[in-house]
């Protein structure tokens, strides 16, 4: 028997075994746009095809962090802006899990920025969620990276001086090989992106659009919104990085401008993940790392060896 | 004192190659049966500025400098000689010999090289003036030209060797063994040339001396390790097959290493953006079933401080290394100093919990490595090895079979997913990961893709099923429990084998009290205190936290007075002592040496008559004695 059984089981799956039976208290507000991602998410697992057990969440702090609360997988709560490294590490250690990172946008873009960046240039076989809600909920109602310039809040009375961050062409230039936006009032584009983006073999970005009733009053509700796949308007290849960059541009200014763009921007399928890359020079066993730890006849080298060198 | 030792310095410009030629030389001793220790000396800077390096050698077991040394190869520092960078490195061009005379022993020995040293440099030096008094014997020798003759300027080490092997009766076989085994072609039979030649010229010099090399003989096979190789082999052995970090002095040795061998022993190394996610990463392939590890030095470790935490919250094992240097901020970057033990203690917010290791030099951190990892895989908690760069630098001779351990892949109470089956409770989506009365406190824990053992894991306080509650009863359990896990950790290093170590006579009338890199300099001075007739012991304190209280008690109460020595500026571990056990105050004094260098057996022996004897002066301008309280 495999250490790691749950790994691999091909049987159908049922959104309802992502409910966890464990009552967890709820803490999102009503009308939170956070729900119809955790909606979402539990529509696309059975699409997927992988059971709770060989899914790992992993979230940072923050409302939207609160997702694996509600999301019965193995799951990692970690701290603010740190997903993304506890993710691709535990990625690294065990390459059979399905690794789903998420969390805000104060959370990614913000004091995650950094790790964002180079999660993104080095193609994990992940997926990361943002849930866009352009505040910060849970300290209760501050400016975020992707608040509207002028954005008036308790910590920026005079208005934001600051453009917000462009999220998805930050993906794009750092090098994520899978990039979307969807939002909470488009059920069903959403369940299709994200179970794209888990399929995905590489460094899958989505930018959630959702909205704050709570501290975001203006909060956009994101409608109408546009599919630009489904839309004549616009026709580009989402395979080929400048018209995607271009794209992107476009949606970025739009946005703030009240016309909501979404749809896939940017799909790269050729390129090796991380673990691939680190695996084709030397760099990590073919197999899981973690398996061996399991593996009672596991050959262990010691460090006797190298001591040839101090004799 | 008669020379029962060699203590061999070599000095010149740093990137002369001062390094790896002590190395050799270090390990050509070691080969003719002499147990080593060194101790190097280096600016922070990339090249050029003054730097040292001194092997020691001796008969017997070698555990610290020494004071001063007895001979002196100088070999010019062509970095100052750089005529295009003149400007920059002007004032220091006469360093290797000036900068090095001040602890040479009475009747020690001088060979510099003449090629680049002008004489009326010399002549400003007093030398023969100097050389007179001290009872030296100097020996200029233009090792320059002996390397240009064979092969390239560069190998004027070579044959300052050379010089030394002749002038202290040593083997050259040894060195010429070296230079084949570590060189090829062109530059193996230069460099063997210029030994020779050197070996014969020196031959025909009227040798004035009489310090030779100690003859030894060692049974067992040694090896020249320093205590960052060690640390890493220790976690090799201990079946650590992660590590993520970000350079920083001096954590950067065991980084380097570990990175050139994870692959080669199945495991992952990453270079990462920072030192927050690199702890994050240690914690993050911990969690998902593989043994872990990160580190870093000061700065970075601070950044550490939240993903710290998150261990100790979330129960994950993860193994630190923090490799001190003195600070604050960036302070003195290839310093060493122990300022970052209270750091190491309390960073990260809360009552957190974490198990400190301090080890006392080469053989500890491989020791100690080793029972890091098993701590804190026994008991999901995170564990530290603080060091500092001394033990990173210094090379010692450790026997070869010391080394040689099991593999020890056990990640501690994880269950198989047989056994998840036949606990009832643990069904799945109800698996119970944090059950408030578990044994020692250690609940057992599954790993992500393990069938029937899903659960959450959070850093906010969680209810027994990993989910976020704030109920106070609750709240109380889990606290308690994870605080209680310190008490059995301390009770399980107590039945082992302690790792606290002990010196001098147990009835002795006098304590000292030192921990980490300190110890192998504190215990040479007690021998050497008790030879004069004084009654001392000490203790070396390597198992820092849980603080081991049962055995600083016996020791304090014990004596009548206790020295505290330690290389920060505010006494940190005599802090520690009197908040863990709540008195002494009165019986102990402080004994500091924070400018950047470690401690010298002597600098003890004079604070040690200093605190006892009043009409004694206080030890020179770099310690601080600081009396007891009561005082
Ligand atoms: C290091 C650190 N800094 C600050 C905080 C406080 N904090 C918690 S959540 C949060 C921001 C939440 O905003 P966002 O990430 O956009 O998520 P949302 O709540 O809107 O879903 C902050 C600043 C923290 N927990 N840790
Ligand atoms: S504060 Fe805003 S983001 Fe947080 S739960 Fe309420 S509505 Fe959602």
């Amino acid at each position: 028997m495999s250490a790691f059984s749950a790994i691999g089981e091909d049987r159908e799956i049922d959104s309802e075994e992502y409910t966890p039976g464990i009552e967890p208290q709820a803490t999102w507000c009503p009308g939170c746009g956070d729900f119809s991602v955790l909606k979402a998410l539990k529509q696309a697992m059975p699409e997927v095809g992988r059971t709770p057990e060989e899914v790992l969440t992993v979230t940072g702090i923050g409302c939207s962090s609160k997702l694996n609360s509600y999301f019965d997988s193995y799951g990692f709560h970690s701290i603010h802006g740190r997903s993304l490294p506890i993710a691709r590490a535990a990625k690294l250690a065990n390459p059979d899990l399905e690794v789903i990172a998420a969390g805000g946008d104060g959370d990614g873009y913000g004091i995650g920025g950094n790790h964002f960046m180079h999660t993104a240039r080095e193609n994990h076989d992940m997926t990361y969620i943002v849930f866009n809600n352009e505040i910060f909920g849970l300290t209760k109602g501050q400016t975020s990276p992707t608040s509207p310039k002028g954005h008036k809040s308790k910590t920026q009375p005079h208005g934001s001086a600051k453009s917000p961050i462009r999220p998805l062409s930050l993906a794009l230039t750092s090098g994520a090989s899978y990039i979307a936006r969807t939002a909470a009032v488009n059920p069903n584009q959403a369940k299709e992106i994200l179970t794209e983006a888990i399929e995905h073999d590489g460094f899958a970005h989505v930018d959630f659009l959702t909205q704050c009733p709570t501290w975001n009053k203006d909060a956009k509700q994101y409608v109408p919104y546009t599919d630009v796949q489904d839309s004549e308007d616009y026709d580009f290849d989402i395979t080929d990085r400048r018209e995607a960059g271009e794209m992107m541009h476009e949606v970025e200014d739009k946005l703030y401008e009240g016309e909501i763009l979404t749809g896939r921007f940017y799909v790269e399928e050729d390129r090796p993940s991380y673990t691939e890359e680190k695996q084709a020079i030397g760099e990590m066993p073919e197999e899981p790392l973690a398996e061996k730890y399991f593996d009672e006849d596991a050959e262990w080298d010691r460090s006797y060896d190298l001591l040839e060198r101090h004799t | 004192m008669t020379d029962t030792e060699l203590i061999w310095r070599i000095a010149g410009g740093s990137g002369d190659g001062i390094a790896s030629t002590s190395q050799n030389f270090a390990k050509a001793l070691m080969r003719a049966g002499l147990n080593i220790f060194t101790h190097r000396h280096y600016p922070s800077r990339i090249r050029g500025g003054h730097t040292y390096v001194e092997v020691r050698a001796k008969d017997e077991e070698v555990t610290s400098r020494g004071d001063g040394y007895n001979f002196l190869l100088s070999l010019g520092d062509s970095f100052a000689r750089n005529p295009a960078e003149d400007a920059y490195y002007g004032n220091e061009e006469r360093k290797p010999l000036a900068e090095n005379l001040d602890e040479l022993r009475d009747g020690g020995v001088i060979v510099y090289d003449t090629g680049l040293f002008d004489e009326d440099e010399v002549a400003e030096l007093n030398l023969e003036e100097r050389a007179e008094e001290n009872n030296w014997h100097v020996y200029p020798v233009n090792l320059r030209e002996i390397a240009r003759e064979h092969g390239r300027d560069v190998m004027r080490n070579t044959a300052g060797v050379g010089i030394t092997a002749a002038l202290l009766g040593m083997d050259v076989s040894y060195f010429e063994e070296l230079i084949t085994q570590n060189m090829s072609g062109d530059i193996q039979e230069d460099n063997l040339n210029v030994l020779a030649d050197a070996y014969e010229q020196a031959q025909e010099f009227e040798f004035t001396h009489d310090l030779e090399v100690p003859t030894g003989e060692n049974e067992q096979e040694l090896a020249l390790m320093n205590g960052s190789q060690s640390i890493a082999y220790g976690a090799i052995d201990e079946g650590c097959r992660f590590i993520a970090g970000y350079p920083m002095t001096p954590w950067t040795e065991v980084f380097t290493i570990m990175s050139q061998h994870m692959g080669k022993f199945g495991g992952v190394s990453e270079q990462v953006e920072d030192e927050i996610a690199a702890a994050a990463m240690a914690l993050g392939a911990s969690h998902a079933g593989v043994k872990a590890m990160s580190g870093s030095s000061g700065g970075g470790f601070a950044l550490m401080s939240e993903p710290l935490g998150l261990a100790e919250m979330t129960e994950t094992p993860i193994v630190l290394l923090e490799a001190m240097r003195a600070g604050p901020s960036t302070g003195m970057p290839t310093k060493p100093e122990q300022g970052d033990l209270e750091h190491v203690l309390y960073t990260s917010q809360g009552d957190s919990a974490r198990v400190v290791f301090a080890p006392a030099g080469v053989k500890e951190a491989y020791e100690q490595t080793r029972t890091a990892f098993e701590i804190a895989y026994d008991y999901q908690i995170p564990a530290i090895v603080v060091y500092d760069q001394k033990i990173e630098g210094e090379l010692r001779s450790v026997p070869v079979d010391f080394f040689d351990r099991e593999t020890n892949p056990d990640l501690g109470k994880v269950l198989s997913e047989a056994e998840i089956k036949e606990a009832a409770h643990h069904e799945s989506g109800a698996f119970q990961r944090f059950d408030p009365d578990a044994e020692d406190g250690v609940s057992p824990r599954t790993v992500p893709g393990q069938k029937g053992g899903r659960h959450l894991t959070s850093g906010n306080e969680t209810n027994d099923y990993g989910h976020i509650d704030e109920d106070p009863d609750n709240r109380v359990a889990h606290m308690s429990r994870r605080l209680e896990k310190l008490d059995t950790i301390r009770e399980d290093l107590d039945e082992g084998e302690t790792n606290q170590a002990y010196r001098g006579p147990e009835d002795a009338r006098y304590g000292i009290v030192t921990w980490g890199s300190q110890q192998g300099t504190v215990f040479e001075a007690v021998d050497r205190l008790n030879d004069e007739g004084h009654s001392v012991k000490a203790i070396g304190v390597s198992d820092l936290m849980p603080y081991p209280e049962a055995e600083m008690t016996e020791f304090l109460e014990s004596v009548e007075e206790a020295i505290v020595v330690e290389m920060n500026a505010s006494g940190q571990f005599k802090g520690l002592t009197q908040k863990e056990l709540g008195r002494f105050g009165d019986k102990l004094s402080s004994l500091l040496k924070y400018n950047g260098n470690p401690f010298e057996p002597a600098e003890i022996v004079d604070g040690f008559e200093a605190s006892i004897d009043e009409e004694t002066d206080i030890p020179g301008n770099s310690t601080t004695f600081v009396p007891a309280a009561g005082d």
